[in-house]
């Protein structure tokens, strides 16, 4: 439902002077209400996106979100689709059989990096395994956001969490796993790519993603997936700006962004 | 020059500021004010009719805060 206007919009088209004219509107596919994410967050952003592409493509009525566990539990109150909420790490194999028994539905699953990269793993590569053809929409932002901030598989080098204090060393916890990457080299793997939205310019780049990743589905080309690096102004004790520029700086170098396999 | 404006959802907003940041005429501010969620929502200060309907501000948003309209057709 678009927000009431403040001030009445119609009342400038009268005597012949320029219209205006909406061109950016709420969603269809949200849902107006009231996200409990952190002032900042770019969940929000990435939601937004993701509704935008599925009202352009008119699909809306026929597309099925996987949620996640995490801090996009409660996506499904948040997206105006029909949804499904997975246990934690198996909205692929979720999606898997929703795909498989309503073949002309679009799937997608919408899971953060300790759903999909930690407990998780092993659903998304056998999905990318079998070539299902669903889109998955990963959000990356380096750290376990819901229950405070630990460490995840994707925290940086030398990240400072509150599970790594002394910040994550390689020696002894590990490198950074890179899903897209992973995956671009499987034959069932359709579309893999890696978008930040710390910027105007890079958010306008992932929704193009996002819209190719669910033509890809369109296609029946295979699975498609869109790491899409975000933010985490609280767990990473920063103020919302600093967090965007904490993602080009820091997070960028280590985690490139691009196209990995593109097929069609 | 392109006329436009946007309209706020100020209880949808969540105070985060980042589209004070991007805003090329640096037309938006925080309120003073509260919302009833108990942030400083964000609003337009465009007395001279600057803004240009451009839409960063909706673009960078993460809480779907702004409808952008923008000068159209003329209507005779």
């Amino acid at each position: 439902m678009p927000p009431v206007l403040e001030r009445p919009i119609e009342n400038q088209t009268n005597n012949g002077s320029p219209v205006l004219e909406p061109v950016y509107c709420f969603p269809d596919s949200l849902r107006d209400v009231h996200t409990h994410y952190c002032p900042g967050c770019t969940h929000g952003t990435i939601h937004r996106l993701v509704a935008e592409v599925i009202d352009e493509l008119g699909i809306r009525e026929r597309t099925l979100m996987v949620a996640p566990v995490g801090c996009a539990v409660f996506a499904y109150e948040y997206f105006n689709l029909d949804s499904c909420e997975a246990a934690h790490g198996r909205a692929p194999a979720m999606a898997t059989g929703l795909k498989r028994v309503l073949p002309d539905q679009i799937v997608f699953t919408y899971q953060g990096d300790g759903d999909l990269a930690s407990i998780g793993t092993n659903e998304i590569i056998h999905a990318a395994a079998r070539g299902e053809k669903i889109t998955v929409i990963f959000v990356n932002n380096a750290v376990y956001g819901m229950t405070g901030g630990q460490m995840a598989p994707t925290s940086l080098p030398g990240q400072v969490t509150s599970s790594s204090p002394a910040g994550r060393n390689p020696a002894i916890q590990g490198h950074p796993i890179h899903i897209p990457e992973m995956l671009a080299g499987m034959p069932g793997v359709a579309y893999a790519v890696r978008r930040s939205v710390h910027s105007v310019a890079e958010i306008r780049k992932t929704k193009k993603a996002i819209r190719q990743a669910f033509q890809t589905q369109l296609d029946g080309l295979g699975l498609s997936i869109v790491e899409i690096l975000s933010s985490c102004p609280t767990n990473w004790r920063m103020d919302p700006a600093g967090a965007l520029d904490f993602i080009r700086d820091q997070m960028v170098p280590v985690f490139p962004l691009g196209d990995f396999k593109v097929i069609g | 020059m392109i006329r436009g404006t946007v309209v706020i959802d100020r209880e949808r907003c969540k105070g985060c500021g980042l589209c004070v940041g991007v805003c090329p005429h640096q037309l938006l501010q925080m309120e003073s004010g509260y919302n009833a969620r108990g942030y400083h929502p964000v609003q337009l200060a465009d007395s001279a009719g600057q803004c240009t309907g451009c839409g960063v501000c909706a673009v960078i948003c993460p809480d779907v805060v702004f409808s952008v309209y923008r000068e159209g057709r003329v209507k005779r």
